[in-house]
């Protein structure tokens, strides 16, 4: 759970270090606030890969992952459990 | 055969100096003949080939020799010096096999890596169409589920290599989203127009592409589509300005050799030309200037290295920096060479051309500095 909660606050500092306007929640779907493209779309997933050290799949790259903090905290989890 | 059959053999790995010495032997003396003949010799091809060159950057288990980013910067950056035609060739192979590599699945990187790394496949991107350059959201060309596999109608417009390439990397609009697909030469509808008499990279045998109907199997497909294609899109555009950042130091540095050269033989008034003080204001300024986009360049070298999402926004400040400032030295040294250089017997009105064509390509100037000046209204441009 901790492990959890340390991803979501790394993932937040993310999204915050790039739209420090943004307020969002753990639940809220970022795409649907409007700032997502396509270049902060790979910026994101580059982001998860480094810091978390894994690679997400091809079949993990669905936009109901990346839609909010919690959904990419848990695809985190998912794919550390894998490596 | 297998892919560790193909791992690389003892070719030594490509750095700076090395590529060098090759751009210098086999690029700076033909490019300007290649530029008025509007293509690259197969022989250029093959010894780009033999030298390790296409495709250096991809793993060893695929032929490749796993080269950093860095040093692939400064092998377009010195290939870019000599001829920025073939430099294009090598960016949209680049971009190809970066992308197959990067989001292929295992079958599609065993069946495509190996020759693409060798030189044996050569890849071409095809995002542009007559109505649709840096606005991919006015993409026309479709693909639509069929029998199993996707069927694929449209026209793809200004394709480097796209009268050579075996294979395409296509970008098609898949119901609201984008999608990418690997398209061989020769697939049934797959036909290729030649676009002569471009201002710049006269060599890079430029082509309009149709594709009516081609049928796929499922395996052309790749990567993710819908939300996460535009990742594939993004990623390999900005490789592609990764090469054509560092081509552009290669643009600048080529003005200083050849500026520098002419400035110390060409005599005006009984003395060298290069004592006037506006040819050394001229010459310091490109010196400076080739120096800070080579850093730029590194910089984001270093952070693709890494992996660091940083290295996109460092890619468009690179090029941004590299390409304007190759425009503005080029035209320099066309000035510093009077009428010699705007005649053929010099190569720096080729560089004044081939200089304009990088502010264009991979993102215009202006999509540049809408970017980057996106990035400083964040507060993340420091």
């Amino acid at each position: 759970m901790s492990e959890s909660i340390e991803t979501k606050k790394q993932i937040f500092e993310f999204i915050h270090g790039r739209f420090p306007q943004a307020e969002i929640g753990d639940s809220d779907d970022i795409f649907a606030l409007g700032f997502v493209n396509s270049l902060f779309a790979m910026e994101l997933v580059m982001f998860i890969e480094k810091t978390f050290g894994i690679t997400v799949p091809n079949d993990e790259l669905k936009i109901d992952n990346f839609r909010t903090v919690e959904l990419m905290a848990d695809l985190v989890g998912r794919q550390q459990v894998l490596a | 055969m297998t892919v560790a059959d193909l791992e690389r053999p003892a070719l030594g790995t490509p750095d700076r100096a090395s590529v060098r010495a090759f751009v210098d032997r086999w690029i700076v003396p033909c490019a300007n003949e290649w530029d008025r003949d509007g293509r690259i010799p197969e022989e250029l091809l093959e010894r780009l080939a033999a030298e390790g060159l296409w495709a250096p950057f991809l793993p060893a288990a695929f032929g490749g020799a796993g080269l950093d980013m860095v040093t692939l910067g400064a092998v377009h950056e010195e290939v870019g010096r000599g001829c920025s035609s073939v430099r294009s060739l090598l960016t949209v192979h680049t971009m190809a096999c970066w992308a197959v590599n990067r989001w292929g699945s295992a079958e599609q990187r065993e069946r495509w890596l190996p020759a693409m790394s060798r030189g044996a496949v050569l890849g071409a991107f095809c995002l542009s169409e007559p109505g649709a350059g840096s606005d991919t959201s006015g993409i026309t060309t479709t693909a639509v589920p069929h029998r199993g596999g996707w069927r694929i109608s449209g026209v793809k417009r200004w394709i480097t290599n796209g009268q050579r390439a075996d294979l395409l990397l296509v970008f098609a609009r898949v119901g609201t989203g984008i999608a990418a697909f690997l398209v061989p030469h020769d697939t049934p509808g797959v036909s290729v127009l030649p676009i002569d008499g471009m201002l710049g990279t006269r060599a890079s045998m430029l082509a309009e592409i149709s594709l009516q109907d081609v049928e796929l199997g499922p395996d052309a497909l790749l990567g993710p589509s819908g939300f996460t294609a535009g990742m594939v899109l993004t990623g390999t555009l900005d490789l592609g300005r990764y090469s054509v950042a560092s081509g552009s130091v290669g643009i600048i540095q080529a003005c200083v050799d050849a500026s520098a050269g002419y400035a110390a033989a060409r005599k005006v008034g009984g003395a060298p030309l290069s004592e006037l003080p506006q040819i050394r204001a001229k010459l310091s300024d490109m010196v400076t200037d080739a120096r800070a986009a080579r850093l730029l360049c590194e910089e984001a070298g270093r952070l693709k290295e890494a992996g660091e999402p940083s290295t996109i926004m460092a890619t468009w400040v690179a090029k941004y920096f590299a390409s304007t400032a190759a425009t503005r030295h080029a035209a320099e040294a066309v000035q510093i060479h009077g009428a010699n250089g705007c005649s053929p017997d010099y190569p720096v009105e080729r560089f004044y051309r081939d200089a304009k064509i990088m502010e264009i390509i991979e993102g215009s100037t202006e999509v540049q500095q809408l970017t980057i000046a996106g990035e400083a209204f964040r507060g993340g441009a420091s």
